[in-house]
């Protein structure tokens, strides 16, 4: 049973290789028609391009991989960007580190609300965070009545968290790298991981399996609730100026991330690495199409391609994994 | 060890199990048998801590016990084996067998290798040559099975229920999952066994317990009883009174299927439904009955072979010119693929006609109403008011709906794939009338179906299929448990 092991292997590499192998393409193309692409200011302004993104995207995988989706993540990042703004308007002295904890509090309270909803009262997902992110949206728009934040009511050292840097490496970037391992080897690892999967490949199954389905939903909609309001701060401190309309929108780019990451929409596979390099890729795709000359109209149209891409490419590999398995097994019929 | 005691359980208005007692004894293998519907796999569900019972008690080692979920009754040391595996398609091979209970490295991380070494070892018992880390995707169900038996296996249970592990085993693994079972047993676990291949049955088990329409017939030790009694015990009633079958004359040939195929599923399937017949397609469960019938309609397209009617030939995989020439498949699964359950019973009812009752390609509700009238006072389809949706119907009044569905096109060939399932008796009587008239007005009925009385009472002719292949034709003077049976599992008596 060699044989049909390797095919299987290599399709499981292949999923976040190929997103690799389009980035490199894409840097190298690029990079080709004006080298000032790969300059240190412009690598750095691309990660902290990617950084936001790439945290909501690593909540959302793992919502989508217990076959749910979470729409709610560019409100909850809208409000937590505002309370953050708000707290220190009224708290000038307050820690960072006190600010990032209300941020991830208010955020995984938005997600626990999603979380309940769907565990509790059954409805699907979609509908729950639809309804959600107008909810969690219309709370940012009353408590901000039309106020702005500026950079000048912020303290500096909180706005400094958005431009500095750690040998090289922006300070935003380290917290997607964080966020990123710590899910990655939670999903890779726990028990309780590999049981989000499970959820996600056969929600039936999983019941009849005695895996808490309920609750383990749950506390994935508070992990990608949690990782939108740390999505949030981070915002604040980036851009410096907030209002209510921060976010907004976003929830549709992060969802083409993951599934360009490679994350199945309907559940139980797919990685967060995935998901982060979908990030970047679309992030990357933003800032290299002016390069490349095409209109940053086409922008959105490429992204479009790009989802369409993952999906046939999903879909060919399942095809002929599905073959080689079958044709390949020494118990085949 | 494990006993239930007068337990019962009903789902809606249909009792699945009536007081029902049961005793597992360390170091014994019991045997559960009866009919499809006679409430065994509910049973298994109990003790799998799936469904809490109604009424009753459940006592292991003499103390009740509730289970919350199917996790308590694991550890409990209850392993199950369900009649369907269920596996997680896209994780491994390994992960399948030790979810949630995956042996783990410093960290509580999961050690992945000592969780693949761990699977080796337990293929290596059951003498099977699977890759752990493999998905379960693409499994054959005889795979999924033994990795189901691994899962088992590796829980170290105290009590093994095993609900119709065999149907997708082939002679040589059924024998190493029995010589599991009996060193199992030999260690001082009670084993659940469940089958209708009564050789099995009688090789592995020393007790035997019958069931039938959700109640215990009997328990007896295996030596006092033959297939015979057994047999007695499970159908327990007079067939042909229950069965309002009119005698037809069979007219022309209607539906001619020749060497049918579809690799993995079926080969080399031929048979003829004549005008006014009602043919019956018996067989175990997994055995490709519903498929063949999926292929005829032409929902799954067949990898060589031929579907005629009435002597013309009908193109591969195509639906809608299966429905123009004539034919109507009544599915299995009324929930999934019979009905619309948000849709009113008119729209249900009227859905496959809805072009010939359109005019100018709108649908107008008046036409709608009186066809779906017609054929709901015809098939006395108990509802509050036509635009109920169908979900609020019970699940006898569901079925009549599919049938008013598919009898509104006034079909020439009319598929039913286990057209009573999970419908109480009064009902079943009334579609089994409605079958036997259709027949005497020249329809050709061809009838999936798992339950022998209804075969026995309702077919003109038996056709049986074993393992993905037509094993028998018997015609209704020579069709009894016995020979339906015997082709079914491929015993010899």
């Amino acid at each position: 049973m060699t044989a049909p092991t390797a095919a299987v292997h290599r399709v499981f590499v292949v999923r976040e290789l190929g997103i690799a192998l389009a980035l490199v393409l894409l840097v190298g193309v690029t990079f080709a028609v004006n080298t000032r692409f790969l300059s240190a200011q412009n690598i750095k302004d691309l990660l902290l391009g990617s950084t936001i993104l790439a945290i909501l995207a690593v909540g959302q995988a793992i919502v989508i991989i217990t076959r749910n989706v979470d729409l709610s993540v560019g409100s909850i990042l809208g409000l937590a960007a505002f309370a953050t703004g708000n707290l220190f308007v009224g708290n000038p002295g307050l820690p960072i580190p006190v600010a990032l904890l209300a941020g991830i509090g208010l955020g995984a309270l938005c997600g626990a609300v999603n979380g309940g909803l769907i565990a509790a009262a059954r409805v699907p997902a979609l509908v729950v965070t639809l309804g959600t992110l107008y909810v969690f949206r219309g709370i940012d728009y009353t408590w901000a009545t039309g106020r702005q934040i500026n950079a000048a009511d912020m303290p500096h050292d909180f706005l400094a968290l958005g431009t500095r840097t750690v040998l090289g490496v922006p300070v935003l970037a380290l917290f997607a790298v964080v966020v990123l391992i710590v899910a990655g080897v939670f999903l890779k690892s726990y028990r309780s991981g590999r049981e989000l999967y499970a959820i996600g490949s056969d929600p039936d199954a999983a019941r009849l399996y005695g895996i808490p389905v309920g609750r383990r939903v749950f506390w994935a909609f508070v992990a990608s609730g949690a990782l939108a309001g740390l999505a949030g701060v981070l915002h604040a401190a980036r851009f410096g100026t907030i209002d209510a309309n921060a976010g907004l929108g976003s929830e549709l780019n992060v969802v083409a991330a993951v599934v360009v990451g490679g994350v199945a929409i309907f559940g139980g596979s797919g990685s967060v690495y995935g998901a982060a390099l979908g990030a970047v890729l679309l992030t990357t795709i933003g800032s290299a199409l002016p390069v490349l000359g095409i209109n940053p109209f086409w922008q959105r149209a490429a992204v479009g391609v790009l989802i369409l891409a993952a999906i046939g490419l999903d879909r060919s590999l399942a095809v002929r994994l599905a073959r080689r398995l079958r044709g390949g097994s020494d118990r085949g019929r | 060890m494990l006993a239930l005691q007068r337990v019962s359980k009903s789902f809606g208005a249909v009792a699945a199990l009536r007081d029902v007692d049961l005793e597992l004894v360390a170091g014994e293998a019991h045997a559960l048998v009866g009919e499809n519907g006679a409430g065994k796999s509910t049973l298994v569900r109990i003790l799998a801590g799936v469904h809490p019972p109604d009424t009753g008690t459940v006592l292991l080692d003499g103390e009740p016990v509730t289970f919350g979920g199917p996790a308590d009754a694991r550890a409990a040391g209850i392993a199950v084996i369900y009649q369907e595996p269920t596996l997680f398609p896209d994780l491994s091979v390994a992960e399948n067998i030790f979810m949630g209970r995956q042996p783990r490295r410093s960290l509580r991380r999961i050690d992945t290798a000592a969780m693949r070494a761990r699977s080796r070892e337990l293929f290596d018992r059951l003498g099977v040559r699977l890759d752990p880390d493999r998905p379960a995707r693409g499994l054959s169900i005889a795979d999924q099975q033994l990795v189901e038996i691994a899962k088992a296996l590796s829980t170290n249970a105290r009590v093994l229920v095993m609900d119709e592990p065999t149907a997708a085993l082939s002679g040589v693994e059924v024998e190493r999952l029995f010589a599991v079972a009996r060193s199992l047993r030999d260690d001082g676990a009670a084993v659940l066994f469940i089958s209708h291949r009564f050789d099995e049955v009688f090789d592995l088990c020393e007790r035997i317990t019958v069931m039938r329409d959700g109640r215990r017939v009997d328990t007896a030790p295996a030596a006092e009883l033959t297939v015979d009694a057994l047999v007695r015990k499970m159908v327990g009633r007079d067939v042909a009174t229950l069965f309002p079958k009119v005698d037809t004359t069979p007219g022309d040939v209607r539906l001619d299927v020749r060497g049918l195929t579809r690799h993995g599923f079926f080969e080399d399937v031929s048979f003829t439904v004549r005008a006014g017949e009602i043919v019956a397609l018996a067989g175990l469960v997994g055995a490709g009955r519903s498929e063949v019938v999926r292929a005829v309609f032409g929902v799954d397209k067949p990898d060589a072979g031929e579907v005629r009617v009435d002597d013309k030939p009908l193109p591969p995989g195509d639906t809608p010119a299966a429905i123009a020439a004539g034919l109507a498949l009544v599915p299995e699964d009324r929930r999934q693929q019979g009905l619309v359950m948000e849709l009113s019973v008119e729209r249900n009812a009227t859905l496959p006609r809805r072009w010939a009752l359109s005019r100018a390609g709108l649908l107008f509700g008046g036409a709608e109403r009186r066809s779906a009238a017609t054929w709901t006072q015809r098939l006395q389809v108990k509802a509050g008011r036509p635009t109920d949706p169908v979900a609020t119907l019970s699940g006898g009044n569901q079925q009549k709906v599919v049938l008013a569905k598919w009898l509104s096109t006034e079909p020439r060939v009319l598929i039913v794939d286990e057209p009573t399932r999970g419908i109480d008796v009064g009902t079943k009587a009334e579609v089994h009338r409605l079958l036997s008239e259709l027949a005497a007005d020249g329809v050709a009925v061809l009838m999936v179906s798992s339950e022998l009385p209804e075969v026995l009472g309702m077919a003109d002719r038996v056709l049986v299929m074993r393992e993905g292949r037509l094993v028998a034709d018997i015609p209704r003077a020579g069709a009894d448990e016995e020979s339906v049976m015997v082709a079914a599992t491929g015993a010899r008596p």
